[in-house]
């Protein structure tokens, strides 16, 4: 992935290499792609607000005098008549993982330049992705249908909807849009945008490379990074 | 061009690690789980569920999104702001414990 453009540019590897990044002139990492680095630039900010969503969550729990429900209970699923805890969020978690496995599979063949695998595992990611977000949407229906809303509920403290939907809600329009670039992008690895066969993607002239799957890629392992947190605290705790 | 795909296939890591690395997050999603399932309580429940959350996290950041392998940098550059929302946190607990004193003390006791 080195910028061909800097010329005498030389990576070293280790604390060297850090103090030569962040001492050198013009750009900081230099031969990243400015995608790759920008899109972890987003992501940390992104680390924040969701950092602010869960610590806010955290100080409306802690500060209440009134029982917190039960997550265990409310997010209960009915299994052939038995109530089974968390199911359905555990279900999801693991297609969440799979779909995460399958995306960094798709990265590696990318750069192995296995136009099919790559494209088919970047499909399988989006329906992956589309499977997560139906069964979000079936988990906020039910829970709708119970009387569960952002101001009140009928397990508790009145402010456990209100951070349930902002935060899931959040988490799931960050799993829609990377469902949404994720059949994009399967279509654009398939047209072989990115074989370097002089054919330009959509609204550029640039040529496209396997880079960008791995940028797509980080964003797809946050979107489960962020789930792990969620699981952990808002459903487990 | 040939350059560039040369480094390009260095930057690729054998499947293997991949596959183990999706293997052990399905076992310790399945343990986090289970916490539930058994309904552990208390300190037990708590460490169980930031122990398995923190190796799942450090798993998916370190060889995912290929941390491990990425240049000191960028990994100071991610890692250090999170020194920042590890002291909002601490800010906020002495906040909603003082909180819910006051509602305590004026809800129930009587101010």
């Amino acid at each position: 992935m080195s910028d061909p453009k800097i010329e005498g540019y030389q990576f070293k590897p280790g604390f060297k290499g850090m103090a030569a990044d962040t001492g050198s002139d013009q750009t900081m990492f230099k031969g990243v792609h400015w995608g790759k680095a920008m899109m972890w630039i987003f992501l940390l900010s992104d680390t924040f607000v969701f950092s602010c969503f869960l610590i806010s969550y955290m100080k409306g729990r802690g500060s209440t005098p009134v029982e917190w429900p039960n997550p265990s209970e409310v997010f209960a699923l009915d299994a052939f008549g038995v109530p089974v805890p968390l199911l359905l969020i555990a279900i999801m978690t693991f297609v969440l993982i799979t779909s995460s496995g399958t995306m960094a599979l798709a990265v590696k063949y990318g750069y192995e330049r296995n136009k099919k695998m790559c494209g088919w595992l970047v499909l399988a990611t989006a329906l992956g992705g589309l499977t997560f977000v139906g069964m979000q949407a079936f988990e906020w229906s039910k829970l709708i249908h119970e009387g569960v809303r952002p101001w009140e509920n009928p397990f508790g403290a009145a402010q456990f909807g209100s951070f349930f939907f902002m935060i899931t809600g959040f988490h799931g329009t960050h799993v829609t849009i990377g469902v949404i670039f994720l059949f994009i992008y399967a279509y654009k690895v398939f047209a072989g945008h990115y074989d370097g066969e002089g054919k330009r993607g959509w609204f550029t002239t640039m040529r496209g490379d396997y880079v960008e799957i791995e940028i797509l890629g980080l964003y797809w392992h946050f979107v489960d990074l962020v789930w792990v947190f969620i699981f952990a605290f808002f459903y487990l705790w | 061009m040939d350059e560039t795909k040369k480094k390009e296939q260095s930057s690729t890591h054998k499947i293997g690690i991949y596959l183990w690395i999706w293997g052990l997050l399905f076992v310790l999603s399945f343990f986090s789980y289970m916490v539930d399932w058994y309904q552990f309580q208390g300190m037990l429940r708590w460490s169980l569920i930031l122990i398995f959350m923190f190796l799942k996290a450090g798993l998916i950041m370190a060889f995912f999104m290929h941390l491990f392998w990425e240049r000191y940098a960028l990994v100071n550059v991610l890692l250090w702001p999170m020194t920042a929302i590890a002291c909002f946190i601490f800010l906020m607990v002495a906040e909603f414990k003082y909180t819910l004193f006051t509602r305590l003390l004026y809800f129930f006791v009587g101010g």
